[in-house]
């Protein structure tokens, strides 16, 4: 990685496929703005018509859940099974849910 | 054949060789763009003009008598027969260079496809109207990095400026009609590109102002391209692009 690179800032990238689909996280890149990162964005990952919009977000404005919390953010879900539908009767016509 | 064909054929030649040389130009910097992004942003729009020479290359081989295919016209005629701008086959400097050319050449082609667009010929039409929105993007592009780089530091404004004194004389020939195009004109088929030049000198000055640059002086001046008179860059950059099919006649894949 070169010095230019390390003082561009990282965005993350967020692609909708197709409308009414959900945007989806498709990767990161460089660029010096977010108008930038844009353009970037569509270079680099709508170039075989993957996309009908997309997001760009600088990676430092995220606020992620770190790995050291786990054990309070997760673990105490484990053991409370009557959280998900898996103990309902289905009716005939609902196959999945 | 009729005179008309004829000067079609070099309408649609003409245009074939500017895309094909300017996206030969482009692609050199594959691997060597300042950084990933841009490498690939770059390839992309080098992309377009291939295809784009494509698109003229199809349609002036339904015109050709002598009946050469596409990749024929491309890979097989020598400098003396190509009818590209000047400009456009410069080498590719460096960066400042090749963005103050593209920005210089995306204002014309933003003008020059939206008559295009309007050609009495629905085959140049046509092509005109799937270029039309690439040029967009493409001057979106290269007017930010003038911007960036005549607005930026020091060292980026002095070497943009470099580039657009160097690069300045090789404009004048986009706006000469060729005798083809002088032809096609009255039948509304070509572009008179004379009549561009206005709207290519406010998009330019504006941009210039914005980007704290000085529009160079019209002193000197270089044409010959649409004659086939190139620079000494022209036989360098054929023998690179058609290395394959000189040395492996007939080569696909």
């Amino acid at each position: 990685m070169n010095e230019q690179q390390q003082l561009l800032p990282l965005f993350e990238v967020f692609v909708r496929s197709k409308r009414g689909l959900d945007h989806k996280h498709v990767g990161s890149l460089h660029a010096e703005n977010p108008e930038q990162a844009l353009e970037y964005a569509r270079d680099c990952y709508t170039r075989r018509s993957e996309g009908v919009s997309i997001w760009v977000v600088k990676s430092s404005d995220i606020t992620a859940s770190q790995e050291e919390d786990a054990r309070s953010f997760y673990d105490p879900m484990d053991d409370k099974p009557y959280r998900h539908a898996m103990h309902y009767q289905l009716p005939e016509p609902v196959n999945n849910m | 054949m009729t005179t008309d064909q004829t000067a079609l054929l070099q309408y649609a030649l003409g245009e074939a060789d500017d895309a094909l040389i300017l996206g030969q130009r482009l692609c050199e910097w594959c691997y060597h763009a300042p950084y990933l992004e841009e490498d690939l942003a770059l390839a992309n729009v080098s992309l377009d003009f291939l295809g784009r020479a494509q698109n003229f290359y199809q349609y002036a081989a339904q015109l050709d008598p002598q009946q050469r295919t596409a990749d024929q016209l491309a890979m097989l005629r020598d400098s003396r027969e190509f009818r590209n701008l000047l400009i456009v086959e410069l080498p590719i400097g460096d960066f400042a260079f090749t963005m103050a050319r593209q920005f210089l050449l995306d204002c014309f082609y933003v003008e020059f496809m939206t008559a295009l667009q309007g050609s009495a010929d629905p085959n140049m039409a046509g092509i005109a109207a799937k270029a039309i929105k690439e040029s967009q993007y493409h001057l979106r592009r290269s007017h930010e990095w003038l911007l960036r780089l005549g607005d930026g530091t020091e060292e980026s404004h002095r070497r943009m400026q470099i580039a657009l004194d160097q690069i300045w004389g090789y404009t004048m020939e986009m706006f000469e009609n060729s005798p083809a195009e002088n032809e096609l004109l009255a039948e509304g088929i070509a572009v008179d590109r004379s009549a561009l030049k206005p709207a290519w000198d406010t998009r330019v000055n504006t941009a210039l102002v914005e980007a704290t640059l000085s529009r160079p002086e019209d002193g000197w001046s270089v044409r010959g391209g649409r004659d086939g008179i190139h620079t000494e860059h022209h036989g360098h950059l054929l023998s690179e692009l058609q290395f394959l099919q000189r040395a492996y006649p007939g080569l696909e894949w």
